[in-house]
């Protein structure tokens, strides 16, 4: 075993991050016989995939029997504007329903069919019911269920646990990271064979974001550092319905079932003005007036889908465009509307959770009033590049899945294809470990000076005296990217905001830390810091390189798609492996797709 | 809007007290919002737990002028006038200022014996809405452990923390015992080690569920019935002797299922 100055562990499969995919790694990987650590930064069952509301996405065919995974694969491949790894998005739909199932036999209760088979609901893109779901808790009850397997399998879980960068081998393979314990402020090693980046998502570099405190970044940041490539990192989904007032609780998610389930957006002058912005693509499958949508909540075959039930990225823009036409809500949304369109009881039953966050927080009562509504950063398609079928990545050892890894959503992530995702590939990256192990070309060493120099760069901002406090800098960079990298871009603004990406650098590099290390929330933040410049970086760039629109990217000065853009990602990679060391982008060609797969996107809808 | 008082208790295991911070209220607030603006500027190293931000996560418990609430979602022109005092939950050893060692549920957790179904059909089970809504209820709950907090069996008797699951894992005992495709039997180990005769239904735990579960009426009580059934029924124990049970107690049956 190595000598570590430090607590040190040594692992199989080392998890990072406890959500949805972690835990669904560690399941797989535990009962490979494998000995499994998973380290989170929160409590567990405290992760960002408990937000989850609307449900998961799965063709089990339940609620429209003409449902399958081909039609999954189809919806998946045009929402995500061709951009997705055709692979990953072919494994999704095939692999969705028996996770589902999966999760029943753990413990999970899903709503029911009236013949008792689990219940699918509508979900924006998506051209059967096919999210199954729990009220608007479903995230809730997948991490509630994952959790509670990974416990009855006796896994070894470290809590409040903070990773701060991997660690290799003298070959460059992975050989586990260092982290330090949030409530002692205590070092530790981890010594694996595998490891599984398994974190989550970026949205706390923006100002107005449905994420958590966790969602900094520090998997893609590491993994990146660690010699892996960063793809699709422009394709930022900003979700079109979060909590616009009161001004604390901006950008606090409004799950998508309220329009699933019969809710309508409407601007200041009370129009339904998503008829006005069904774009081409989405024009024979959508309808035309108000009644013929209407139709199709009851039976899908007797009118084709209102439009507010578009991709999201298609929602969000509408709903920026009247904003800006000077069509909002008073507070700058617009309103959202179900208490005209379906009963009380209704309403309380199946949105339970969102009719107590509007009460409680706002002071609104959804049966009876609108509620003001306006786009949020949510979720980051783009992620660290891997296998579709083993969630590796480029360095040995070294894997990822969930919402860190990219590839499975294209430019735009449909709803419900996130807690999929979650399972289908947190199962296929526990397996590609198990079999990375068998194949026994693993790390033969441990470089500790690696993981001496990650410590002692956290805890230079103790040395400083003087200097800036992390959250006034956290502070001015969501003000940053919120302005210069949001929603609709341009190639100044983003140019801007790589050289502003710059000076945050400066002014990390000169914060100071006061108190102890302790439960110290200020050094917590400190230490997250370097993992969002870098994420943040990797998005204006990307966005600066994509000169094209194209689902969670919209560039006002290249406004359309661009055949030529519909052919690579821009995989984006560190050039010195620290947190401040450029980055520099390729443009890595999209997977062939079979001639198979090819003919279910010609089919016509 | 005009300026309020935050009574902080800072501290860890070795000992502590209040400090006052005024600050400004802005309109629509709730607590954590306040205690987010006193770390980022007045004292950075106030240590809070928390993680959504929308009373879904179950992380930033603490105790609001002395009741056990979660702080994102109180709001602050909810409470009386007046300095507002915000303390770590009572029930847990301090780690910091208002973070909690909350370990005694996740060592609890540890000790439920697990779901154990009969194999899966072809195409899913079936399961009816009606008879999951029981178990829905419970599986509300967001793990903020505040009924843990309140219970005064833990609150005012450390000793007891060792054979007392609390309100917390009895509602998960429930959901089990209550599930339709569960063949576990959990009465025994109920009353011999999770200590469900020490609650003495005074309702605490449901007062302060901010999921507003019915922990007490819908749990605890039916929980505490069925074990009273098997122990003391005559006609259920011959019944038990002469026909088949479909339930195994948790001594029979394999309570830990292999992965």
């Amino acid at each position: 075993m190595t000598d570590s100055p430090y607590e040190h562990h040594v692992y199989d499969v080392l998890i990072i991050g406890a959500g949805g995919a972690g835990l669904r790694a560690a399941i797989e990987a535990k009962q490979r016989g494998l000995k499994v650590g998973i380290i989170t930064k929160s409590l567990l069952g405290k992760a960002h995939t408990v937000m989850a509301e609307g449900g998961i996405a799965a063709a089990m065919g339940n609620v429209y029997s003409e449902d399958n995974w081909m039609v999954h694969f189809r919806d998946t491949m045009r929402g995500g504007k061709y951009l997705n790894n055709n692979r990953m998005a072919e494994l999704h739909a095939k692999e969705s329903p028996d996770r589902v199932w999966e999760l029943e036999q753990w413990g999970a209760l899903f709503d029911r069919t009236k013949d008792g088979k689990i219940l699918q609901r509508d979900f924006g893109g998506h051209r059967y019911a096919r999210l199954a779901h729990v009220g608007d808790r479903t995230g809730l009850e997948l991490i509630r269920t994952l959790q509670q397997k990974v416990v009855s399998m006796d896994t070894d879980v470290f809590m409040e646990c903070k990773v701060l960068k991997l660690v290799h081998d003298d070959g460059g393979r992975i050989a586990g990271c260092v982290a330090y314990w949030r409530a002692s402020g205590e070092f530790v090693t981890f010594e694996a064979k595998t490891v599984i980046i398994a974190t989550g998502g970026v949205g706390k570099s923006w100002k107005f974001t449905s994420n958590s405190w966790e969602g900094t970044g520090d998997g893609h940041a590491m993994a990146l550092w660690a010699g892996a490539k960063l793809i699709d990192m422009e394709c930022i989904q900003f979700h079109p319905t979060g909590m616009v007032w009161p001004l604390s609780v901006r950008g606090l998610l409004v799950t998508e079932s309220v329009r699933g389930d019969g809710g309508v957006l409407r601007n200041s002058e009370g129009v339904r003005f998503m008829f006005n912005y069904v774009p081409e693509m989405f024009r024979a499958e959508t309808a035309d007036t108000e009644e013929e949508g209407d139709k199709w909540y009851d039976d899908h075959s007797a009118g084709r889908r209102p439009p507010e039930l578009l991709p999201r990225d298609e929602v969000a823009r509408a709903i920026n465009a009247e904003v800006k036409a000077g069509r909002g809500s008073p507070h700058g949304g617009v309103f959202l509307d179900i208490a005209s369109r379906r009963t009380p009881e209704f309403i309380r039953r199946r949105l339970p959770s969102m009719y107590h966050q509007f009460m409680e927080l706002a002071g609104v009562d959804i049966t009876k009033e609108s509620m003001e509504i306006g786009p949020t950063c949510h979720y980051i398609m783009g992620g660290v590049q891997v296998i579709a079928d083993t969630a590796a990545t480029v360095v040995p050892g070294l894997f990822a899945a969930g919402e860190a890894a990219g590839g499975m959503h294209g430019a735009n992530r449909l709803g419900g294809n996130s807690l999929s995702d979650l399972v289908v590939f947190g199962r296929r990256a526990g397996i590609g470990a198990a079999e990375y192990i068998e194949a026994g070309d693993v790390a033969t060493s441990f470089n500790m000076d690696e993981a001496e120099a990650a410590v002692r760069e956290s805890l230079e901002p103790f040395d400083r005296e003087t200097g800036e406090n992390p959250y006034t800098i956290h502070h001015d960079l969501q003000e940053m990217m919120q302005e210069l990298v949001g929603i609709i871009r341009n190639g100044p603004e983003l140019e801007e905001a790589l050289t502003k990406l710059d000076g945050f650098t400066e002014r990390v590099k000169n914060m100071s830390v006061k108190g102890g290390r302790a439960y110290n929330p200020g050094w917590n933040l400190a230490t997250d810091l370097p993992a969002m410049l870098t994420v943040s970086r990797a998005t204006a760039l990307g966005a600066s390189l994509r000169k094209e629109s194209r689902g969670g990217h919209t560039r006002e000065d290249y406004p359309n798609p661009d055949p030529e853009f519909a052919k690579f990602n821009f995989a984006l990679s560190s050039d010195g492996g620290t947190w401040d060391s450029p980055i520099s982008a390729t443009e890595s060609l999209l997977l062939p797709m079979p001639d198979e797969l090819k003919a279910l996107l010609e089919e016509a809808h | 809007m005009a300026d309020v008082t935050m009574r902080i208790w800072r501290g860890d295991a070795t000992g502590g007290d209040f400090e006052n911070y005024t600050i400004a209220e802005n309109e629509g607030e709730v607590v954590l919002d306040v205690i987010h603006r006193i770390q980022a500027t007045e004292a950075p190293d106030l240590a809070c737990r928390w993680n959504c931000k929308a009373g879904k996560c179950g992380s930033c418990s603490a105790e609001i002028n002395g009741k056990p609430r979660l702080m994102c979602m109180t709001r602050m022109d909810d409470l009386p006038d007046g300095p507002v005092t915000v303390t770590p939950m009572k029930t847990f050893p301090i780690i910091r200022d208002l973070v909690t060692d909350v370990s005694f549920n996740f060592e609890m957790a540890k000790r439920v014996p697990a779901l154990l179904p009969p194999p899966m059909p072809e195409g899913g089970y079936r399961m009816f809405q009606q008879d999951v809504e029981r178990g829905q209820e419970f599986r509300k709950c967001i793990e903020c452990f505040l009924c843990q907090d309140v219970c005064h069996v833990i609150r005012d008797h450390e000793e007891n923390k060792t054979n007392y699951a609390g309100p917390r894992f009895f509602i998960r005992y429930a959901e089990l015992e209550m599930h339709p495709l569960d063949t576990n039997d959990r009465r025994e180990l109920l009353k011999e080690e999770m200590g469900l005769g020490y609650c003495n239904i005074t309702k605490c735990c449901t007062e302060v569920c901010p999921e507003h579960i019915h922990i007490t009426d819908n749990a605890i009580i039916p929980l505490k019935e069925r074990v009273v059934d098997a122990d003391y029924d005559p006609v259920a124990w011959i019944g038990r002797k002469i026909l088949r049970r479909t339930k195994k107690t948790a001594a029979e049956a394999d309570v830990q299922p292999k992965p």
